[in-house]
């Protein structure tokens, strides 16, 4: 379990993130929702140290998250972020590889052989692992990265924004792919989602942040309703249930 | 592009490079231990081949660490002012000490070439707009900033032409005694090796690396550490060799990545073996005089820069 608590960041005098406490509970997919400029990516970037907090703390698992080394951070956490740009010419099989640089330090074992061989055959990477990034979709670049942090092998995977760019298959592949994260090897997955329907779903949990604040924090079927999501995002949005699931049809609200 | 071929390539041009010379030496002179011509073999033939090689390696590793490190495949000493920098490096090092030693002038050529490298990669790092060509322009200006405040002091001091001594990259003055301060790229490119994969990590970005559990700042700082020091001992013997560690790094990431555990080697053997042949053609095309290895590198170099912009693929 991850306890973030009190936690605030601040850019000057406005505060981005303000004394914000969330349980991330195990074996779980807590999704961040929550308008543009809510500070769901800071709060993230906070919980997996890539960025400083001001002030309050994270702990994981009763350790304190800032007396954790690093090295043995990220065998613990991992997190992806969207990059931008991505220049570096480096093969499917290679990116994944690096997955076990807290372990290896770059010199890979038989056992680091065998995590990545399967990351890539978990991710039906296999057949290309020998391509370089720069030359696949953007819906096979996202799966080589997830395929890279499940050769970390960490208890926790944070994912910020993974589906930006994807079409509605890849984002849908993305999404059950998470879900078997969480199902088949115990993972707990927390993930910044835009699209609440995504979040609906697919989560076990969603917290929802506004103007730096946890405005609406529980399980999915609580966070999904009318009322919740008008505190959230000041939009009326009607919940419809088709086939189990919660659908918010937004779009004429 | 096999590391057999490169390792063979640079065993034949070097072979090539002993026996090429305005004094004809043949093996079989190398019998008598006494002869004119094993002591020019010993004293200037030899020692030009390590410099070259050691220059020729250093270098492109230097460009390919700071092209990992700075995400741009256009930045290398020659487009991010630390050659500059390093001449300026000198510049001081003369006026600040009459008659200043090598190692007075090494010590001071380095801080100047390692903070300039800084400075320009503070610059990168506020600069909004990363564009692939702008930066090297960016690059670019900063060095013919530095390099026209070295000239200003140079003329005023009145030692212009010592400094255009270090402008021009030049292998026919290397001899016995004169070369020896570019062993230091030796140790350096071995610890560049067992940084490899750590640069490779730091290239992805900061994000990347700190997910992985890499001190990002600390390897980029070490990895700029590297650079002044193979530039500043490059400059300080042969003199300013431009666009060797632009070409080599690309060409050898076109064929296999950026992996640099993988291609730092292949680096090092290419750009030994391509300064090899530019010294060699040097001083065969106009013999018995010779062509400085700056122009050589220029020329022929800045033709293959061409053609890999021209050839429509984004490398960058």
């Amino acid at each position: 379990m991850i306890k973030v608590r009190g936690l605030s960041k601040f850019y000057g005098e406005k505060a981005v993130v303000e004394k914000v406490d969330v349980d991330i509970h195990p074996q779980k997919i807590t999704s961040f929702i929550g308008p543009n400029g809510a500070g769901k990516s800071t709060l993230l970037s906070m919980v997996s140290r890539l960025i400083d907090i001001d002030s309050g703390e994270v702990i994981i698992d009763e350790d304190r998250a800032k007396d954790i080394p690093s090295s043995e951070f990220a065998k613990r956490v991992s997190i992806l972020k969207q990059s931008n740009f991505m220049n570096v010419r480096l093969t499917i099989r290679e990116l994944v590889s690096f997955g076990r640089f807290p372990y290896s330090k770059g010199r890979l074992n038989e056992e680091d052989e065998r995590f990545v061989d399967q990351a890539l055959q978990y991710m039906n990477l296999e057949e290309f692992e020998h391509r370089y990034l720069d030359e696949l979709s953007g819906g096979q670049r996202q799966r080589a990265f997830i395929a890279m942090v499940i050769a970390q092998d960490t208890e926790y995977v944070l994912l910020d924004e993974p589906l930006n760019n994807l079409d509605m298959k890849h984002s849908v592949q993305i999404m059950k792919i998470l879900q078997k994260l969480v199902e088949d090897l115990g993972k707990t997955v927390v993930i910044v989602l835009h699209d609440i329907n995504f979040a609906s779903v697919y989560s076990d949990r969603i917290v929802a942040l506004k103007d730096g604040r946890v405005v609406k924090d529980g399980p999915t079927e609580e966070i999904i309703t009318t009322e919740a999501l008008q505190d959230i995002y000041d939009m009326d949005i009607p919940i419809h249930e088709i086939d189990g699931d919660r659908i918010g049809v937004y779009f004429k609200s | 592009m096999k590391k057999r071929y490169l390792v063979l390539a640079v065993i034949i041009l070097s072979i090539l490079s002993l026996f090429v010379g305005v004094s004809s030496i043949s093996p079989t002179d190398l019998l008598d231990f006494k002869s004119e011509q094993t002591e020019i073999f010993l004293l200037s033939r030899v020692p030009r081949l390590i410099a070259i090689i050691l220059a020729g390696a250093g270098m492109s590793i230097a460009g390919l660490i700071m092209q990992q490190l700075s995400r741009n495949k256009f930045v290398s000493p020659t487009t991010a002012g630390t050659l500059d920098a390093t001449r300026l490096g000198i510049l001081v090092s003369m006026l600040l000490f009459a008659n200043a030693s090598t190692i007075e002038k090494m010590v001071v050529a380095f801080a100047f070439a390692l903070a300039g490298t800084l400075l320009f990669m503070q610059i990168l790092d506020r600069i909004k707009f990363k564009d692939a060509i702008f930066i090297p322009l960016v690059g670019l200006m900063f060095g013919n900033i530095l390099s026209s405040v070295t000239t200003f002091f140079a003329y005023r001091a009145n030692v212009i032409q010592n400094m255009s001594a270090w402008l021009q990259g030049d292998f026919s003055m290397i001899m016995k005694g004169r070369f020896e301060l570019l062993y230091i790229s030796i140790p350096v490119i071995i610890i560049a090796y067992i940084y490899a994969n750590r640069f490779t990590v730091a290239g992805m970005g900061e994000d990347f690396s700190k997910n992985l559990g890499v001190a990002y700042k600390r390897i980029v700082n070490i990895g700029l550490v590297l650079v002044a020091l193979i530039t500043t001992t490059v400059v300080l013997t042969v003199g300013m060799i431009p666009f060797l560690g632009l070409i080599i790094p690309n060409i050898v990431s076109i064929f296999q990545g950026d992996h640099l555990q993988k291609t730092l080697p292949h680096t090092a053997l290419l750009g030994a073996a391509f300064l090899l042949i530019c010294d060699i053609l040097g001083r065969v095309i106009i013999f018995p005089y010779e062509i400085s290895i700056s122009l050589m590198v220029g020329v022929i170099g800045s033709a293959i820069f061409l053609f890999m912009l021209f050839r429509g693929k984004a490398y960058a």
